[in-house]
């Protein structure tokens, strides 16, 4: 369906989020679920990023205190696993990299053009006064 | 009933669903949206949903988005829980009625609101509800003023704050009265449940959040919700903030059970001087002037008497 811009929906007219019908929604994962356009989750707000967070999975002992605390639903786990940022939803507040417990910290907080792989090549080592 | 969740570790609880989305316009690092996670993941069961205006409802409902998978109502600013407070009476009317579709769901009736949504201009509403006996659970996120205006002073400022309406200077200090003690005036209503609650406690969180949605009869809720922009802090340090609201015994964590039974449900093991808590935001920056210096040792005296008054409480089980 072509997206609808804000003025040109009818007055009155009902917004669903889903798109046909969603039974369980609870018992649906989000991969899983027919979004429509009037759910916030087909927006971005990548842009109002400055900072991004970078993870770094060979440190990350599955703790999942980024996944309870960031405020954005932008922590992705499956199956007990974090598996990666949403970087569309990622609004770059950095609480998940505050709440990190690793050491070296699993996820770190790099300017938004920062290049992925380079950053995770140059990750900083252990620090031993933190220890 | 339906049977309740199973959240044992946090690796469990990561399993959720969310029913809330991103892409919302809450500021970076705003604590609502994490207690509303901690809310709505607390269940798998269906959810009537409602939020009064302020921060929470302007953001997540900016026309054509909503960042709600839920049915969600919005009316005006004072009457979010007599709104789901109506949704539940219809449909415990169309269950004795036998006319529901799907009996044997379980849906829950949660209404979110600010301190200023709750503390003042709800406050009748919501006395109402908890008056009428409605199974519902009324979720306040307070963060000390009214944010989505750009801040003015509610009845759950605390002494000391600077607020646009009761802003320090020259010739004041800022809000100068005590905060509504709200958890106390809701259990009053003889209600089954009323806790105060924190997202960084989020297992004391859920359980009190489980145990309101398994009693018979209205919920008051009162979560601390550590507001970036008015409280001035970094975004980073929301966290850290509720870490130290909780710590400080600034907001101590407890509940009240059939409105007198109290219990105490978190006892930080190295409680932090209430002075590190208000150094660490903008709102309270004044205190630390020498003429206000006064009213830190103040702010410890109060917190150290309400923590005493809580302890004697628990102890008489009265
Ligand atoms: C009856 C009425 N009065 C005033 C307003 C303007 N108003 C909208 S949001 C808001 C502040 C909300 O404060 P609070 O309930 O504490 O929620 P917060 O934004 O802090 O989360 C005010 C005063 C309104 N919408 N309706
Ligand atoms: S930076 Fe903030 S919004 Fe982004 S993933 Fe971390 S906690 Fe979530
Ligand atoms: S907080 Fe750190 S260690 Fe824990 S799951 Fe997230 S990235 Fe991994
Ligand atoms: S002003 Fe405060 S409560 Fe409102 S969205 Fe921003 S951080 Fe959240
Ligand atoms: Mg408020």
């Amino acid at each position: 369906m072509a997206k609808k811009g804000w003025d040109e929906f009818e007055i009155g007219a009902m917004l669903r989020t889903f798109d046909g019908k969603i039974d369980d929604i609870a018992g649906t994962r989000q991969e899983d679920r027919a979004y429509s356009q009037n759910s916030s989750y087909t927006a971005s707000v990548a842009d109002w990023r400055l900072i991004k967070p970078i993870f770094n999975k060979d440190y990350c002992i599955d703790c999942q205190f980024c996944w309870i605390y960031c405020p954005d639903v932008s922590i992705i786990s499956r199956d007990k696993k974090l598996i990666g940022v949403d970087m569309d939803h990622c609004k770059g507040c950095g609480i998940c990299v505050e709440v990190c417990p690793t050491n070296p910290k699993s996820l770190l907080m790099f300017p938004e053009q920062a290049d992925e792989e380079t950053e995770i090549a140059n990750w900083p080592k252990k620090d031993e006064e933190e220890a | 009933m339906s049977e309740m969740k199973k959240i044992k570790n946090l690796k469990e609880f990561s399993t959720s669903a969310d029913r809330f989305e991103g892409a919302n316009l809450l500021c970076p690092g705003c604590a609502h949206s994490i207690i509303v996670r901690e809310v709505l993941n607390a269940t798998n069961d269906d959810m009537v949903l409602s939020a009064s205006t302020g921060c929470l409802e302007v953001c997540t409902a900016v026309y054509p988005y909503t960042s709600w998978d839920a049915s969600w109502i919005h009316i005006g600013f004072e009457n979010g829980s007599t709104a789901v407070a109506g949704a539940e009476s219809m449909y415990k009317a169309l269950k004795n009625k036998g006319r529901l579709k799907q009996p044997e769901r379980n849906p829950k009736f949660v209404s979110f609101a600010g301190d200023g949504a709750s503390y003042d201009i709800g406050f009748q509403w919501i006395s109402g509800c908890m008056e009428r006996g409605h199974n519902i659970m009324h979720v306040v996120l307070d963060n000390e003023v009214y944010a989505n205006t750009g801040g003015q002073r509610s009845s759950s400022t605390p002494i000391g704050s600077s607020a646009t309406t009761s802003p320090a200077g020259r010739v004041s200090y800022g809000e100068k009265k005590n905060k509504k003690d709200m958890v106390a005036i809701m259990a009053a209503h003889g209600i089954p449940y009323s806790a105060q609650v924190a997202p960084n406690k989020w297992k004391d969180m859920v359980k009190k959040i489980q145990h309101g949605f398994s009693v018979d009869g209205p919920v008051f809720i009162n979560a601390v919700s550590p507001c970036t922009t008015e409280w001035k802090f970094d975004p980073k340090d929301t966290m850290h903030l509720t870490d130290l609201s909780t710590d400080t015994l600034v907001f101590p964590l407890y509940e009240i059970i059939d409105g007198h039974e109290l219990n105490i449900t978190y006892r930080p093991k190295n409680v932090i001087p209430v002075e590190e808590y208000l150094a660490a935001q903008g709102r309270f920056k004044h205190l630390f002037k020498d003429e206000y210096k006064y009213l830190i040792k103040e702010w410890q005296e109060r917190v150290d008497a309400n923590w005493a008054y809580l302890q004697r409480r628990e102890e008489a089980r009265v």
